[in-house]
């Protein structure tokens, strides 16, 4: 417990975690104060500006429809047989009204049912990068710079002291991730209400993006996780960042090239990102446009779901290869 | 007397794919008794910092048996590493944090009240500058703060491979009061350092590896006692005639150490062989006394790494003491 206490307080004053949850919840309140001035509410006065905007639109579409027949009719009688005019001048007819719709014409609007779960993915991926570089640091800078040895010298039992650090970067995290969604949750609830509505917010929905922010947040803890027990294994953090960089980066990219010259279906499924959007949004539908099953709506693509049922198989198995052998490691390898 | 610090047969080899096995410990034995300060000296690279890193379990021994205040070790370590207080070769700490963090850290940690802090801050004479970041340290502050955080836990028994690095000259000798008042006090205190008139000054006993072997061992006077005897030091009439006579000497078998001015001879026992032998040879000796050598002598003429004019002697060429039943007092303690 003392040490638990001590590796809490280790995290806190670390300039490194401070400046990225700075860092990170910078981005999110941009993000943030984008959406609230990029979006405006709805009211009458706005209906009646989108309806003149379209009568307007309407209008001037109309006036140079008449002016075309009326060049077209004019060419026809002196005879013209080029091809700037179809050949019969009463095709030429002006669009209906309806094809201007007033909706067309409002501005942007924040619709918190249909809007809010997308920024939840968004929050999801910057936790856990912010996750990543601070777990893979807390541990890293350890041990490049001899503080791990000299913490093994009061606590020898070294498997206990990795796992007690752990647990400490991922209370400090989970922490920051509840705060965070928190306050996501107040604040695009104000922009809702203020620059869009929050209408058709059931039990069900509110439970759907609970989930959704649990899912976000338990990814930035896997990926805190990550990239701990990668620095640990490799002793350094440049290594655990330099790994995921290149694994993600030169893997993924060569992955794909080589899938899509043996032109394999379902190139999605074999990259990460997929896995890791599948997790926070529930569910990616990815489709294979190669093969069509026809039906009366013409081609149809062959699709392939993947459930954040898939994702959390691929996460556990991650967390297990990773902090296991950073465990064996721990107990097995030499401190010098 | 009770030990408390005992290693038998240690052995650790580093494995390298590319150059081999290194055998940095090959049967390494040491005893420490309680309440004493004791010396580790040896050669660069003899093994000395691998076994202090051995006894705090940082790595695995491939073979021996290891105590520590009398819990077997590394089994049993989690009992003792809280009066065990040891730094290893200059160790490094968070660079951004403060002294004063580092050892707070530390004291959380390990359960130690948070009033020592002050105290060993003061003690090594930090207090201060200990608001300052680690980073912004000299090296000799560095090594202070080392010494503050081995004493925090106030052991019973510290370990100190080469404290005096980067200290001045007032820092030695504070180190030198430090040690002293700690092993008054009952600390046993464990020393290694390459300063040896500093460890005749203030250790009680020494024990001297080479190549990963213990080639000697016991109370500073009794080694000083047992391998200086038959050590004499020779002047000629004619300096320049002292190549000449290192040179027959050495093929007679003695071990020659060549200073400016004399020639040291090691394991002689009757002086007029030697001033037979030169005479014959036309050299003439102007003096020829025994001497009392210093434990640098001791050492250099144990390890055999005296420096020989003329070439430059590389790490790992030193003496290759027989594994077993060797020259000195042999068995456990002395
Ligand atoms: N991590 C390592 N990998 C391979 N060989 C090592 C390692 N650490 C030490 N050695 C080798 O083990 C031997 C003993 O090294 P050690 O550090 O114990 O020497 P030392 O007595 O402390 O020397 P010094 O007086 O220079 O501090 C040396 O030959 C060294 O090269
Ligand atoms: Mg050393």
């Amino acid at each position: 417990m003392s040490l638990y206490r001590a590796e809490l307080r280790r995290l806190v004053l670390r300039r490194l975690t401070r400046w990225a949850t700075v860092l990170g919840l910078a981005v999110l309140a941009t993000v943030a104060v984008g959406v609230f001035l990029s979006n405006q509410k709805i009211d009458d006065a706005a209906w009646a500006k989108a309806e003149v905007a379209a009568e307007q639109d309407w209008q001037q579409q109309v006036r140079q429809t008449e002016e075309f027949r009326a060049e077209c009719e004019q060419a026809a009688a002196q005879g013209d047989q080029s091809d700037r005019f179809p050949p019969d001048c009463s095709h030429i007819s002006p669009p209906p009204p309806d094809a201007f719709p007033a909706e067309q014409y409002l501005p942007s609007t924040f619709e918190f049912r249909a809007s809010f779960g997308q920024t939840l993915t968004a929050v999801g991926a910057i936790l856990a990068l912010v996750g990543f570089v601070v777990g893979s640091s807390f541990v890293g800078a350890e041990w490049n710079t001899g503080g791990m040895m000299t913490m093994l010298l009061w606590r020898p039992k070294r498997v206990t002291v990795l796992l007690t650090k752990l647990a400490a970067l991922l209370t400090g995290l989970l922490a920051l991730a509840v705060t965070t969604m928190l306050l996501w949750f107040g604040s695009f609830w104000l922009i809702a209400t203020t620059r869009g509505s929050t209408e058709g917010m059931t039990a069900g929905a509110w439970q759907s993006f609970a989930l959704t922010g649990l899912r976000g947040t338990v990814l930035a803890l896997v990926a805190a996780a990550l990239g701990f027990g990668l620095a640990s294994l490799g002793r350094h953090t440049a290594m655990a960042l330099g790994g995921a960089v290149g694994v993600t980066v030169v893997g993924q990219f060569g992955l794909g090239v080589l899938l899509s010259l043996t032109g394999a279906k379902f190139i999605g499924a074999w990259m990460l990102p997929t896995y890791v959007q599948a997790w926070v949004e529930k569910e990616v539908v990815l489709r294979d446009f190669q093969v069509c099953r026809v039906s009366p709506y013409g081609c149809e693509p062959e699709t392939l779901t993947l459930t954040w049922q898939h994702s959390s198989g691929l996460l556990v198995a991650g967390l297990v290869l990773v902090l296991g052998g950073a465990c064996w490691a721990m107990r097995r390898r030499d401190i010098s | 007397m009770t030990a408390v610090l005992e290693i038998e047969g240690l052995q650790k080899s580093y494995r390298s794919r590319r150059r081999g096995t290194r055998n940095a410990l090959d049967g390494f034995d040491m005893r420490v008794e309680a309440g004493q300060v004791h010396g580790f000296l040896g050669p660069n690279g003899s093994g000395k910092t691998t076994t202090l890193r051995t006894l705090l379990g940082l790595i695995r021994p491939d073979g021996g048996r290891m105590r520590l205040l009398g819990h077997e070790v590394p089994a049993d370590l989690s009992a003792v590493a809280g009066q065990v207080g040891a730094i290893v070769e200059s160790p490094q700490f968070f660079p951004h944090f403060t002294a004063r963090d580092t050892l707070s850290l530390l004291a959380t940690a390990g359960q130690v009240r948070s009033t020592r802090i002050d105290e060993v801050l003061e003690l090594v004479g930090l207090r201060d500058r200990s608001r300052e970041r680690v980073k912004t340290y000299s090296l000799g502050m560095k090594q202070r703060l080392a010494v503050a955080s081995a004493l925090l836990k106030e052991p019973r028994l510290l370990i100190l491979d080469e404290p005096a690095n980067g200290l001045d000259p007032g820092g030695i000798r504070e180190m030198r009061t430090l040690v002293r008042n700690l092993a008054e006090a009952g600390t046993t205190v464990l020393l290694s350092s390459h300063i040896l008139a500093e460890i005749q000054l203030i250790c009680d006993s020494v024990t001297i590896i080479s190549l990963g072997r213990r080639v000697a061992f016991g109370p500073v006077e009794k080694v000083l006692a047992t391998h200086s005897a038959g050590t004499v030091r020779v002047r000629l009439e004619v300096v320049a005639d002292l190549p000449a006579a290192s040179e027959a000497l050495t093929r007679a078998g003695f071990r020659v150490t060549r200073e400016p001015d004399h020639l040291l001879l090691a394991g002689v026992e009757q002086a007029a062989m030697v001033t037979r032998l030169l005479a014959g040879q036309g050299l003439y000796v102007s003096e020829l006394v025994w001497v009392e050598a210093d434990l640098e002598s001791v050492f250099l003429e144990l390890t055999a790494t005296a420096p020989a004019p003329g070439q430059s002697r590389q790490v790992d060429q030193s003496a290759r003491p027989t594994p077993v039943g060797q020259g000195s007092t042999g068995g456990w303690g002395a």
